[in-house]
């Protein structure tokens, strides 16, 4: 044995190979317990306490009052908008991203997988905030839509859409068509990564085996390829709805000022100084998010994975 | 008999490669039909061609006389085990052996009967509410099975369809396949790189060599007499022997091949039967492989393998051995 250099620390680890992996995952298991489930078991926390309505100041007893607040009326006008836009975003999203994926998925290879890739990615590269007031400028009664409208001859087209009752508005910077526009824009990467990933792992022999057995394109496209593209696309849809019900930016820069959930728990938490009624608004949310999950489940939207 | 298959000339290129080239060919009703050549040599396009997957390039393809060139997959009566079997992982069993009813708008019941039935068939009552992802690959393999027979094919296609089965389950599956074929009466065609598969289940076998048939007939017919050096060596490695060597050994001066187990060990000065000859040789190898032993001996710039029963052997490696075959087993053939 002359070769043989002693090496104690391999040795010892090699005979444990568990105490190794602890060591590994100690800091993020840390990361996860402490610093992440503890910020939200505070939150959760602060939901049950209420604000003294004469003092202003938190009082630290147990109540269920403040969820009491969220039903009143200005209150729940503000869940159900947030709601509603972040399922119409989610379902633009999801429509808008299927045949990019699908796309990128069955047909693209080489340089344009490359491109696809790079067109989906680069908007992710710049700063949110630049691309939002972009929009407002794109958007703005004076900005490029109306012009190329005009230019066309389509102006009485926006116009009508912008007398829309609720939707509309003076201009689409100014309407929840504009906020639903940007916030499509914003989060569709998020919906079509997890799509494509989904339909890039479906065989293309399932699809031959498909036809094979009678089934036109249009079958095969609905009992093959679109419950398989399920799981991916509910993953893009956790993104799309979580992400537009967060939010806080958006509304505030374009649309009407109608307050959405991140808005208000922004506004709550600042200069209205109550914080178990922000976290009361931050636990609804979540709340969705869990019977949203497991409704898809049920469904069997994961029985592919 | 009518042709369940029929090929006109028929091509197909990607690009510069041919993967079929010029290929015709007649399958007839009820045959049991393999297609066997390297990977690569066009068979499981020709395969593909007959599926409706792929769609010649130049040709005439028939299926039971109608036109197959531009009919889709899902116009044809035809179907196909597929080699890493396809099988839907969102649907149990049951629902991937009903598919093909289903598409069809067969009522649910009548097709989870027929698709237990099916299942019957291969052996896997019991098994419809299980999962894919549950089964063994001998059991997917009979899923896969299954799930086309239902639809009750004039013809069955099946790509390399024991390829990824241990050796044992694959000598099993061959023979329910010949058995099946039998009692169902329909056209096999299955593709295989695999000799003795082809050789024992097909009656009929075509030999593919980069895009062309280079041989078809009956098993022993290809087996016995082949006619180039290719199907002599692909399909199970037959002794190929120099013009010169055959000619000096009562032959014509061509190329002729020679069945290992055709040959048999003799004494140097031994009296042979009439229609026998003889040659010697310096023994290179000599392999152990249970009920017969291989011994490679070069003669005369020849390599010649022979099989030869176990309790014969008193040789090894470097020995000077006489061996002796029938003139007849030297089968002439084309020099490719």
């Amino acid at each position: 044995m002359t070769a043989a250099v002693a090496r104690p620390g391999s040795d010892f680890f090699f005979r444990r190979p568990g105490l190794l992996t602890l060591i590994f995952l100690l800091p993020p298991l840390l990361w996860i317990g402490i610093v992440y489930l503890g910020s939200l078991f505070a939150l959760l926390l602060q939901s049950f306490y209420s604000l003294d309505e004469f003092s202003g100041l938190v009082l630290h007893e147990f109540t269920l009052s403040t969820y009491g607040h969220l039903l009143e009326y200005s209150n729940f006008a503000i869940l159900l908008r947030t709601v509603l836009m972040a399922a119409a975003v989610t379902i633009a999203s999801a429509i808008l991203a299927f045949p990019i994926a699908y796309y990128a998925a069955r047909y693209a290879r080489g340089w344009s997988k490359a491109l696809f890739y790079l067109a989906v990615m680069m908007p992710l590269w710049s700063s949110y905030l630049v691309k939002v007031y972009a929009w407002k400028l794109i958007l703005a009664k004076e900005g490029i839509v109306t012009w190329v409208a005009n230019q066309l001859y389509l102006g009485w087209l926006l116009d009508a859409v912008l007398a829309l009752p609720t939707v509309g508005g003076p201009s689409l910077s100014i309407s929840y068509i504009g906020t639903f526009i940007v916030f499509v824009y914003i989060w569709l990467p998020y919906m079509i990564l997890p799509t494509q990933a989904a339909l890039e792992r479906v065989p293309k022999t399932l699809i031959e085996a498909s036809a094979d057995l009678g089934a036109t394109p249009g079958q095969t496209f609905r009992t093959v390829i679109l419950p398989l593209a399920l799981p991916g696309i509910v993953a893009g849809s956790i993104f799309t709805f979580s992400l537009t019900l967060g939010d806080y930016i958006i509304p505030q820069i374009i649309g009407n000022s109608r307050p959405f959930i991140g808005s208000t728990v922004y506004a709550l938490q600042g200069t209205a100084g109550d914080i178990p009624l922000a976290a009361a608004f931050t636990v609804v949310p979540i709340v969705i998010m869990g019977i949203y999950l497991v409704v898809a489940r049920r469904m069997g939207a994961f029985d592919a994975l | 008999m009518q042709n369940a298959v029929s090929f006109q000339h028929v091509s197909r290129h990607f690009g510069a490669v041919r993967a079929v080239d010029d290929v015709s060919l007649d399958i007839a009703e009820g045959e049991f039909f393999a297609m066997l050549g390297p990977s690569g040599s066009g068979k499981t396009t020709c395969l593909r061609l007959i599926a409706g997957f792929e769609q010649p390039t130049s040709g005439h393809i028939e299926i039971f006389g109608t036109t197959a060139e531009g009919l889709p997959p899902y116009r044809r009566n035809v179907n196909t085990v597929f080699q890493d079997y396809a099988l839907f992982p969102h649907m149990t069993v049951g629902e991937n052996v009903a598919y093909g009813l289903m598409i069809r708008g067969v009522a649910r019941a009548e097709r989870e009967a027929q698709a237990i039935e099916a299942l019957k068939m291969v052996k896997l009552d019991g098994f419809q509410t299980r999962r894919p992802s549950q089964l063994s690959g001998g059991q997917r393999q009979r899923v896969a099975l299954a799930r086309a027979l239902v639809n009750k094919p004039r013809v069955l296609l099946l790509d390399e369809p024991l390829g990824a089965l241990d050796l044992k389950l694959r000598e099993q599956m061959q023979d329910e396949l010949k058995a099946l074929q039998k009692q169902l009466g329909i056209t096999f065609i299955f593709v295989t790189h695999d000799q003795g598969e082809a050789l024992s289940m097909a009656n009929r076998v075509a030999i593919f060599n980069e895009g062309k048939i280079v041989q078809a007939g009956a098993p022993s017919d290809v087996y016995e007499r082949p006619r180039s050096r290719f199907v002599a060596d692909f399909v199970g490695s037959a002794n190929v022997l120099t013009p010169d060597f055959n000619a000096r050994h009562g032959g014509e001066k061509t190329w002729a091949s020679l069945r290992p187990e055709k040959i048999r060990l003799a004494l140097p000065k031994e009296k042979l039967p009439t229609g026998w000859t003889s040659a010697t040789g310096l023994v290179t190898s000599v392999s152990y492989q249970g009920a017969v032993t291989r011994i490679v001996i070069t003669s005369e710039g020849n390599r010649i393998a022979a099989m030869v029963p176990a309790r014969d052997l008193t040789t090894s490696e470097g020995d000077t051995l006489t061996f002796a075959w029938p003139r007849s087993a030297a089968v002439a053939m084309e020099d490719a």
